[in-house]
């Protein structure tokens, strides 16, 4: 059940764009095309996913057993960096087409807020192992959906009328408000 | 190197290269924190400590740090200022600390430290790169303060804490959520470059 509500409130209500804010910039700059923002998130979930793992075996295994954990930052950012690159010639050689449909998004995650954002909530929130993978799994979910939904509004917001100053990165942002306050009708689903 | 005078090196981060309302940078904290004027001072101030002093390291060893691996150092050199940043709020304004949670942390992915560092600090002398950094710390700050006054003012009708508007005023209480943080930033760059293609026709 507490798998069930992390999952949950993870995906729609902590949604992390439209709640925490974190990778507003891949949000933004990748959402003008449906299957280029589909490839992102799909790339974004994956990473969330593993460094959910990573970050938590470092921080139980290493930091908190030499009392290290002021170099939860230091540590956590070259982690990630070294992650995503090893994962990008992972997939590139296990299985090419996958990284095909990937492409220059992987080595965008790097520095994305969201990864570095997950590891760090994860820690706040004192989550075991499998909350932990739930949880960056969940993130990623969540992640997708935003940037899918704002894609596909952004496709039908080019035929629209709208006035020159917000053209761009202005409309975006208002309707991602709109979105916002869309999502903040499902925090009632868990107290 | 670049080629401007001290003063439009420091001005330029003000309003030319803003870097959050022309460069839209530093997108995740200018949205995150701006629910009250306190909190994004706050996070404006150490963003600067971070920033000025990345850069003030940066371009006085940049000719030791071996290209390939610049990225890398410099990330190194701004998580280990990020973390005197954390531990400093932490210790001093336990409360400040506690609401601004893992944004503080956070700074080290922060675009555009990083962007100075790689555009600005590795290729030009000490004191420019300060003067820079300086700059677009201003910048960076005017923009928290910006977001974070209509925020407040309009959501909880307070300026740093203190009520302004009369009692007949009803907060807006959608300023405060998410949501208010998106359409306040949304309107205010179509404002910016409303105003800035009008100064362009008249001249």
């Amino acid at each position: 059940m507490e798998i069930l509500t992390i999952l949950i409130s993870a995906v729609l209500i902590k949604n992390f764009v439209l709640y925490y804010f974190l990778g507003i910039c891949p949000f933004l700059g990748v959402s003008k095309k449906l299957d280029s923002a589909l490839s992102m998130g799909l790339a974004v979930t994956f990473v969330m996913s593993i460094t959910a793992v990573v970050s938590w075996l470092i921080n139980h295994f290493i930091l908190i057993p030499y009392s290290l954990e002021y170099l939860q930052i230091v540590s956590f950012i070259l982690v990630i960096a070294s992650l995503v690159q090893l994962v990008e010639m992972f997939i590139r050689k296990i299985s090419p087409p996958l990284y095909q449909a990937l492409g220059i998004y992987l080595p965008l995650i790097t520095t994305n807020c969201a990864i570095m954002g997950l590891a760090l909530l994860a820690v706040r929130k004192n989550y075991n192992f499998i909350e932990s993978v739930v949880f960056g799994f969940g993130s990623g979910v969540g992640f997708t959906l935003a940037i899918v939904l704002m894609a596909a509004i952004r496709e039908q917001l080019d035929l629209a009328d709208v006035p020159e100053p917000l053209k761009g990165a202005g409309i975006t942002l208002i309707v991602a408000g709109l979105m916002a306050l869309a999502f903040s009708g499902f925090s009632g689903m868990i107290k | 190197m670049s080629n401007r005078t001290i003063s439009q090196e420091y001005l330029k981060g003000l309003w030319e290269e803003n870097p959050v309302f022309r460069q839209l940078l530093g997108m995740c904290p200018t949205l995150a924190v701006t629910n009250a004027m306190i909190n994004g001072l706050a996070m404006g101030l150490a963003t600067s400590f971070v920033l000025i002093f990345s850069s003030l390291v940066v371009s006085s060893i940049k000719k030791l740090i071996p290209s390939q691996v610049r990225i890398a150092s410099y990330i190194v050199i701004i998580a280990s200022f990020v973390t005197i940043a954390d531990r400093f709020l932490a210790a001093f304004f336990p409360p400040l600390s506690k609401n601004l949670g893992p944004y503080v942390p956070l700074i080290v992915v922060n675009c555009i430290i990083l962007g100075r560092q790689e555009a600005f600090s590795s290729k030009n002398t000490v004191g420019r790169s300060l003067t820079d950094a300086v700059g677009m710390s201003t910048g960076f700050i005017f923009a928290l303060l910006v977001l974070s006054a209509i925020r407040e003012i309009l959501g909880m009708g307070t300026f740093f804490g203190l009520p302004v508007m009369g009692v007949w005023f009803k907060p807006w209480v959608i300023m405060v959520l998410p949501a208010g943080a998106f359409i306040t930033l949304g309107i205010l760059l179509g404002l910016f470059l409303f105003i800035e293609h009008k100064t362009k026709v008249r001249s």
